[in-house]
C-alpha cells in the first residue's frame, strides 16, 4: 500500500470514527460542538473517498485530471477549515476532549499530510511557481506543528505553566510589541551586532598577526583557546563589574564568545591554499601583502564564512545568557529571568519567538552573502 | 594574428648568448631518513632562443632543477645565473614565466582576470592590462572565454590560460613543468604543436620538463637526459631536426633516430 493509499485509509477511517465516537466528556458535550463535529466528519470522508477513487484509477484520461485538480483544491481549502472549526470547539471542552475529537484530528492531520505530499512531488512551470512552492511546503509543514500543537495542548488540557498554545503566545506577543521592540533593540541591535562585528573583527585581525609572525603563533593561540574554554555563567558577572550594568557589560561577553571560533577558522582557511599557488605568486615577485590579498584570504573566505555563522548564534545565546547577571531593567535575557519568576509563560516564549526569528534571520542574512562572495567554491557551484 | 604577433616581443640578445649558466650545481635535501641526493654536480648552458628540454625518469631531479632556475628551491653549492642575475634577481623582476604542472587558475576570478593577476602584482595600468590580456588570450586561442570561470574549461583550456597567463608577463625565458602531464595524447599533440609555433613567432628560450621521449624530441632543440639517484645529467643531446616542424615529423627517419638516442641514454642512466 502506498503511501497516499495508508493516508486517505486514516483519514476515512478517522472522519468515520468522527462520526460515531463521542466527541468530548458527556458532561461538556454541547450541541453546537456535536453540529459541528458531525460536519467536519462528513466533509472530511466525502473528501477521503474522492482521494481514494482518484487513487484507483490513477491519472489518467483529461476528466481524471480535472477531478485531480478539484481534490486538490479540497486538500487545501477542508484540512484548514476542519482545523479552525476543531479549534474553535475547544473552548467549550478545554482538557475534556473525547476520542471522536482526537479521530477528527487525526483525520485532519492526515489529510494536511497528503496536501504536503501532493505539493512537494510537484513541478513549478515556472521560476516564480517554483519559488511559490518552494516557500509553501516548509510553510504548510510550519502551521500545521502549531495547529497540533494547539489542539494538544488545548485539548488534552496541559497548564499553560508547563506549555503555553501558540495563540496564548501570540495574543500575549501582539498586545507587548512595544516591549518586544524595546528589548530586541536592546539585546539584538546593541549588545549582539555590536559584540559580534567587534569580536569577529578581532578575531580576524588576530589571526592575520599570527600568520604574520611566529612568535605570536606560539603566544597568541594558546591564550585564544583559553579564551573560548572560559565558562560564560562566570565570565557574565565579572564583565558587568568591568563595563557597568548597561549593554556593554554583554556586547564584551559576545566578543569573548565569537573571538575564538573566528580566530581558529582564519588561520586554518589562511593554510588552505596549495603549495602551487603560493609558488605562483613566488614566481610573479610578489611579496606578503599581495599574497595575502590576492591569494590566501579568497582562498580562506569559505572558512570565515563558517566562523560568521556559527558566531551569529553564539552571539544571541551569549547576550541572552548574559543579561541574566545584571542588566537595566530591558533586555531579552532580562525579560525572560524575570517572567520565568513571574510564571508569566508567554511571554517568555514571546521573548524565544523575536530571539528565534532574529537569530534565523541573521543567519539566513549571512548565507546569502556566502553564496554570493563564494560562489565558484566546490560547495556553491551550481554547474 | 597580427596584432598578437606584434605584440610579442622579438629576441633581445643574439643567438651565441647563455641565457642560463648552471655550473657544478649541488643540491641535497635534509630528510628525517637522511640527506637526499638530488641533484649533483650540475653543469648547463641554455643559449638565447633554444628550446630545451629535461627528461629522465620521476626522481631524477629535472622538476628540482627547474625550481632551483626559478628561485624556488635553494641549491647547496654551486653557481646559478641567469641573463647575468641570481636567480633571486631573476625573480623579483618577473625574468620568467613559470609554467606549472596544473594550470593552479584561481577559481574565483574569471579566465580574462586570472590572466590580469600577475599584471596587477607588476603594477601595469589597466589599459596596458587589457592589451596585453586580449594579445595572449588570442595567441592561445581562448577568444569568448574571456568572462568564463576555469572550472566552467576542459582541462586542456585550463592550461592553455595558464601560458596565456606566464606570456602575459612577458618574459624572454619560459620555464613548464610537464604542462601538458595531465592532459590525453590528443589534446597534448595539439598543444605541443601550437607552443611549437609561439616558440618559433615569439623567438623565446624555453626550458621544459617532461617524461615524454616523443614530446622532447618533437619540441626541442637540445635534449638533456637525466638519470636518477644521485640526479645528475648523463647526457645532451642537439636535435638537427629543422626548426618549422609538425606532427609528421614524427614518422622521419631523423626523428626516430633521435627518439632511439633518447631512449638508449635514459635505459644507461638508469643502469649505471
Amino acid at each position: 500500500m502506498s503511501l497516499r493509499t495508508t493516508l486517505a485509509t486514516i483519514a476515512f477511517a478517522g472522519a468515520l470514527a468522527g462520526l460515531l465516537l463521542p466527541l468530548g466528556a458527556a458532561r461538556s458535550i454541547v450541541w453546537g460542538a456535536g453540529i459541528w463535529g458531525g460536519g467536519v466528519a462528513t466533509v472530511f470522508a466525502v473528501l477521503a473517498v474522492a482521494l481514494a477513487a482518484i487513487l484507483r484509477s490513477g491519472r489518467a484520461d483529461t476528466s481524471g485530471q480535472g477531478v485531480a485538480r478539484i481534490v486538490l483544491g479540497g486538500l487545501i481549502l477542508l484540512p484548514h477549515l476542519g482545523a479552525l472549526a476543531l479549534i474553535a470547539m475547544l473552548k467549550d471542552m478545554s482538557g475534556a476532549a473525547g476520542l471522536g475529537y482526537w479521530a477528527l484530528v487525526i483525520a485532519a492531520w492526515a489529510l494536511a499530510w497528503l496536501l504536503v505530499d501532493a505539493l512537494a512531488n510537484r513541478d513549478g512551470w515556472n521560476w516564480l511557481s517554483r519559488f511559490v512552492l518552494a516557500l509553501v511546503v516548509p510553510a504548510l509543514f510550519g502551521v500545521w506543528l502549531l495547529i497540533l500543537w494547539e489542539i494538544l495542548v488545548r485539548g488534552l488540557g496541559v497548564p499553560t505553566v508547563l506549555l503555553p498554545p501558540p495563540s496564548m503566545i501570540g495574543v500575549r506577543f501582539a498586545a507587548s510589541v512595544p516591549t518586544l521592540w524595546a528589548d530586541f533593540q536592546q539585546t539584538f541591535l546593541k549588545a549582539v551586532l555590536i559584540g559580534y562585528v567587534m569580536g569577529c573583527g578581532a578575531g580576524f585581525l588576530t589571526a592575520i598577526a599570527i600568520d604574520r609572525s611566529p612568535f605570536l603563533q606560539r603566544g597568541l593561540l594558546p591564550i585564544g583557546n583559553l579564551a573560548s574554554a572560559l565558562p560564560i555563567v562566570g565570565v557574565a558577572p565579572i564583565m558587568v563589574m568591568w563595563f557597568g550594568f548597561d549593554w556593554h557589560s554583554k556586547a564584551a561577553v559576545v566578543v569573548i564568545m565569537t573571538f575564538f571560533p573566528m580566530l581558529v577558522n582564519t588561520v586554518t582557511g589562511l593554510a588552505a591554499s596549495s603549495a602551487m599557488q603560493r609558488d605562483l605568486m613566488k614566481t610573479y615577485g610578489a611579496g606578503y601583502w599581495p599574497t595575502l590579498i590576492k591569494l590566501r584570504l579568497p582562498e580562506a573566505l569559505p572558512f570565515i564564512f563558517n566562523a560568521l555563522k556559527i558566531n551569529s548564534t553564539l552571539a544571541m545565546i551569549g547576550a541572552i545568557v548574559a543579561e541574566f547577571f545584571g542588566t537595566p531593567i530591558v533586555g531579552m535575557g532580562f525579560r525572560i529571568s524575570t517572567e520565568v519568576g513571574r510564571m508569566n509563560v508567554d511571554m517568555v516564549w514571546a521573548e524565544i519567538a523575536v530571539a528565534a526569528l532574529a537569530g534565523s534571520l541573521f543567519y539566513g542574512a549571512i548565507t546569502l552573502i556566502e553564496r554570493a562572495v563564494t560562489f565558484w567554491h566546490p560547495s556553491m557551484r551550481s554547474t | 594574428m597580427s596584432a598578437a604577433q606584434d605584440d610579442v616581443k622579438a629576441p633581445k640578445v643574439d643567438a651565441a648568448t647563455s641565457v642560463i649558466d648552471i655550473e657544478n650545481l649541488s643540491l641535497t635535501f635534509k630528510t628525517n631518513d637522511g640527506p637526499v641526493h638530488a641533484l649533483s654536480k650540475i653543469d648547463l648552458s641554455v643559449k638565447a632562443g633554444e628550446f630545451v628540454s629535461l627528461i629522465g625518469p620521476s626522481g631524477c631531479g629535472k622538476t628540482t632543477l627547474l625550481r632551483v632556475i626559478a628561485d624556488l628551491e635553494q641549491p647547496t653549492s654551486g653557481d646559478v645565473t641567469i641573463n647575468d642575475m641570481s636567480p633571486h634577481e631573476a625573480r623579483m623582476q618577473r625574468g620568467y614565466g613559470y609554467v606549472f604542472q596544473a594550470a593552479a587558475l584561481y577559481p574565483w576570478r574569471t579566465i580574462a582576470r586570472n590572466i590580469a593577476l600577475p599584471l596587477e602584482i607588476m603594477g601595469l595600468d589597466k589599459a596596458e592590462q587589457d592589451k596585453r590580456i586580449a594579445a595572449n588570450i588570442e595567441l592561445v586561442d581562448l577568444q569568448g572565454f574571456e568572462n568564463k570561470y576555469p572550472w566552467q574549461l576542459s582541462g586542456g583550456m585550463q592550461q592553455r590560460a595558464s601560458i596565456a597567463r606566464a606570456l602575459a608577463v612577458e618574459p624572454d625565458l619560459l620555464l613548464m613543468d610537464e604542462p601538458f602531464g595531465a592532459l590525453d595524447e590528443i589534446v597534448r599533440d595539439h598543444l605541443n604543436e601550437q607552443l611549437l609555433r609561439l616558440w618559433a613567432k615569439s623567438g623565446k628560450t624555453v626550458v621544459f620538463v617532461t617524461h615524454s621521449i616523443p614530446e622532447a624530441v618533437f619540441l626541442s632543440t637540445k635534449i638533456v637526459v637525466m638519470s636518477p639517484r644521485p640526479g645528475r645529467i648523463h647526457d645532451i643531446i642537439d636535435s638537427d631536426l629543422p626548426k618549422d616542424r609538425d606532427l609528421d615529423i614524427r614518422d622521419s627517419k631523423a626523428f626516430l633516430d633521435l627518439t632511439h638516442r633518447v631512449r638508449v641514454g635514459l635505459r644507461a642512466g638508469q643502469e649505471r
